[in-house]
């Protein structure tokens, strides 16, 4: 608390530090209070938007229910810095925080510049939840201070372990911990990070192919289209892909969580190191998968970032949905700008695509059902434009499984998910020890620098080349998918049969 | 002039085919149709009022873009009574008045062999096609079909590749072409072959047009083969054509699971000769054409077939089989046999189908 004559009349000003929350960066927003004579009124400057506005109405009521006063005079509360727009609920505990020490009700026991303060008030001065709170807890713990949060923000927040988090109910609670009278205590649940994965790949029966191939995707990072007659099991093999992918780590676990907390949507902490799988509807907008708003929001590909986005019906997305993935697929990451802001949302996913082979579904099952002519075929097929298609690595038909395959009981010797992502994280392993990041991710020049073919399997890629009419494109991603296989081989050198196989998985059309 | 009234009496309304030959056949010409009196139109069989209108007002204006069409070199129209009109034509029930002609009459007159079949075939289909095409038009026929997608196009393109005439039968004026896509087709036809209607100029594609210009390959060829046809398809209605006008009818057989050969299964029970060579054609037709065997083709490999792609390799039958069911009766692992797949279908023993799964080739 501070006390300064000027002009005669007491003036009293505090100061009290919380976030804002502007796409994943959290930057400091400092709370000042000035209490001065004059005219009653309570004015927020500082670009506050709609509910930072109505914030003056609930401190009003909620400082008077829980038995404070609200100081005579002039109140002026200043969020700095103040051409960052701030929204949400989460500056009423700080903003009250202000007007009782700046009024002197409170004396502060503690040293108030070392905490920050995040929280909703309620009329009664209970506190309330509020949405995007993690990326703040993860900053504050970078800058060493303590947190102060609603009761219910924080089975979210220990996802942070580390950040010294103290979550309160009330606000007289608060305000016992700043003036020494009660404590706050640290939550001690210990989130039970048990990663279980309800989808096995024990569960599919057949699929040998479609489940080889779903293990060097899952291997390398590669991007993967499958396409086959409804009801082949395109979306059933496609969902057990994050069962084979090793567990996220603590730190891209965390970011995954802060996306998911900025996109207000809760993480079930028995999900926290499995990585996401993201399916949404081709009804979906362009700003629905790349993120938006005037505040802006991260989109489907960020939420799937360090997993899968799962594109069902493909060729149903509307082309200019689609054409919008083109750059996050390259870059890892999204650029979203509005007028008032710019934001940057990582999107490093790996895009799983599933389509029909026509637009019934059902040309060549081996049955008459598909009445579809050759330009209807092709015109479905031509949806998904060349650059996208350019993007991805691996193509799959996947055939229906015959009806005796169905019926037969489960196999006791199918393989697992956890046999298979042992071996997927050995060969992510292998990877980043040699090259420090996923095949995929290779660029053009590291992918010439790195993989090397001898002359005879150079020879025999372009004589396939040729013989199936890929385009040059073509050529890098047969290379990073060889490659893969290669690792999973324990090959240090790309051999003739990795070779072949990665080919196998790059044809579009016949 | 006549070819004048020809025209102009064909595009009298209420008039069809046989009402025209019944016209014919009374007045003998039809310049005389629009010369005589109305008792002597009403006795040839004209009733119909609008008719009867027609034929009291019509005038050459109407025939104006047919006259037009005609001024380029290659673009002909013949009369039944046209000594170019084709004489194998000329024998079924109801032969066309006039046949519009882009192109070379000379080829109409030469025997020719008809291809007909899906519009969707199979890639073993699709093949079977033209490598009758060529062989066929190799010995010396010239390959009639009706331009349509699929079979239809195939036959042409591989009639073509070998330097051989084609004959495009059009079920639209030759004003335009159908479907457009074969654009490029139609001009390479002009060129090396003719293309041929007996729709006036400027018809669109309509549909009930295209079984009627079916009458039209049939009748211009000695035999039609069919190469694929599901039962309900408008190469059976050809088929049927072609057994109406007494021409021989090839089919060639294929799995009896496949939905593409129910058509020519069906027509091989009815009668139809089973066709697995040119060989089979050629014995039919009664026409002493050279018989120059062809060389065999000579397949490139990329790499060897080794001892477990024989095993693939014995596995595959003619109907499709997919990578998993390969894997489950090979014994070998997932890789392996993909690995062995593509080597195979490189040196040309095995193909891909669009059934997901993997078939011999021959």
């Amino acid at each position: 608390m501070e006390l300064r004559r000027i002009g005669g009349s007491v003036s009293q000003l505090s100061k009290v530090f919380t976030r804002a929350s502007t796409g994943l960066d959290a930057p400091v927003v400092t709370i000042e209070v000035h209490i001065s004579g004059g005219l009653p009124g309570f004015s927020i400057v500082g670009l506050p938007e709609g509910a930072v506005r109505e914030s003056k109405d609930r401190v009003r009521s909620a400082l008077m229910n829980s038995r404070f006063k609200l100081p005579k005079g002039r109140i002026t509360v200043s969020l700095a810095p103040a051409n960052l727009p701030k929204s949400s609920g989460r500056y009423d505990l700080p903003i009250a925080l202000g007007v009782l020490i700046a009024s002197g009700q409170i004396k502060p026991d503690i040293d108030i510049a070392q905490f920050e303060f995040y929280g909703e008030l309620g009329l009664d001065g209970l506190l309330h939840s509020t949405e995007g709170l993690l990326p703040a807890v993860i900053a504050a713990h970078k800058d060493s201070h303590d947190l102060v949060i609603p009761y219910d923000n924080h089975e979210q927040c220990v996802l942070a372990q580390e950040a010294r988090i103290l979550p309160a109910k009330n606000l007289l609670q608060v305000c016992e911990f700043i003036t020494g009278i009660g404590t706050l205590e640290r939550p001690m649940i210990q989130p039970d990070f048990d990663t279980k994965h309800d989808k096995n790949f024990s569960q599919v029966k057949g699929q040998y192919h479609a489940k080889r191939a779903l293990e060097i995707a899952a291997s390398g990072g590669h991007n993967l289209l499958l396409r086959g007659t409804p009801g082949s099991g395109k979306t059933m093999l496609a969902e057990r892909l994050p069962s084979i992918l090793p567990s996220l780590d603590n730190e891209a676990a965390l970011q995954r969580a802060a996306i998911y907390s900025v996109a207000n949507k809760s993480i079930d902490l028995s999900q926290f190191y499995i990585r996401p799988f993201r399916s949404p509807h081709h009804s979906s907008s362009a700003v629905a998968l790349v993120g938006g708003g005037s505040s802006p929001r991260p989109g489907e590909i960020s939420l799937a970032h360090g997993g899968v986005l799962f594109l069902d019906e493909l060729p149903e997305f509307p082309r200019h949905v689609l054409e919008v993935l083109r750059q996050p697929l390259e870059s890892g990451e999204v650029h979203v700008s509005r007028a008032q802001q710019q934001v940057t949302f990582p999107a490093n996913f790996q895009l799983v695509g599933a389509m029909n082979p026509c637009p019934c579904g059902y040309y060549g099952d081996g049955t008459s059902k598909c009445h579809c002519t050759e330009d209807q075929i092709s015109k479905y097929q031509m949806k998904i434009s060349g650059p996208l298609l350019d993007r991805i690595d691996m193509i799959l038909d996947v055939p229906p499984v015959s009806k005796e395959v169905l019926l037969s009981p489960q196999d006791k010797t199918t393989e697992n998910s956890e046999t298979i992502r042992v071996r997927v994280l050995d060969c992510y392993n292998r990877q980043l020890k040699r090259q420090g990041k996923l095949n995929d991710q290779l660029d053009a020049n590291e992918v010439d620098s790195l993989i090397i073919l001898s002359a005879d399997n150079k020879q025999l890629l372009e004589n396939v080349m040729d013989q199936l009419h890929l385009s040059a494109r073509a050529y890098h991603r047969i290379l990073k998918v060889a490659r893969t296989i290669a690792d999973l081989d324990h090959a240090d050198t790309i051999e003739s049969q990795h070779l072949i196989e990665a080919i196998g998985y790059r044809r579009y059309n016949g | 002039m006549d070819l004048v009234y020809w025209l102009l009496l064909l595009k009298a309304p209420y008039l069809g085919i046989k009402t025209f030959y019944k016209a014919l056949k009374y007045f003998e010409s039809p310049q005389q149709v629009f010369l005589a009196s109305h008792i002597d139109r009403v006795k040839a069989g004209l009733f119909r009022k609008q008719t009867l209108e027609y034929l009291k007002s019509a005038d050459v204006n109407l025939v104006q873009t047919d006259l037009d069409w005609l001024q380029d070199d290659r673009c002909h129209i013949l009369t039944l009574i046209d000594k170019h009109y084709p004489a194998q034509l000329k024998t079924i029930a109801d032969p066309p008045p006039v046949l519009y002609i882009r192109g070379d009459i000379a080829c109409l007159s030469q025997p020719q062999i008809a291809i007909v079949g899906s519009r969707n075939p199979s890639t073993g289909g699709g093949q079977n096609a033209a490598q009758f095409a060529t062989e066929l038009s190799k010995r010396g026929l010239i390959i009639t079909s009706g331009m349509a997608s699929g079979i239809d196009a195939k036959a042409h393109i591989s009639a073509l590749e070998s330097g051989a005439q084609t004959i495009a039968v059009c079920g639209t004026g030759l004003d335009r072409i159908y479907p457009a896509k074969h654009k490029s087709l139609a001009h390479q036809i002009t060129l090396q072959g003719a293309l041929i209607s007996e729709f006036s100029i400027g018809t669109a594609p309509i549909a009930s047009n295209f079984p009627r210009r079916n009458r039209i390959i049939s009748g211009l060829s000695l035999g039609t083969l069919v190469v694929e046809a599901t039962i309900k398809s408008g190469t059976m209605i050809t088929a049927k054509l072609a057994v109406e006008q007494g021409r021989d009818v090839f089919a060639i057989p294929s799995s009896i699971h496949n939905p593409l050969a129910e058509g020519c299964h069906d027509l091989i029970k009815q009668g139809a000769k089973l066709t697995s060579s040119v060989d089979d054609i050629i014995a039919e037709l009664p026409l002493g054409l050279l018989d120059c065997t062809l060389p065999k083709k000579t397949s490139q490999s990329t790499k060897e077939i080794d001892k477990t792609g024989f095993k693939v390799l014995k596995c595959l039958s003619y109907e499709a089989l997919t990578v998993d069911q390969l894997v489950e009766k090979t014994q070998l692992s997932t890789q392996v046999v993909t690995q062995e797949l593509l080597l195979l279908e490189f040196n040309n023993r095995i193909e891909k189908t669009s059934a997901q799964g993997y078939v011999l080739i021959k």
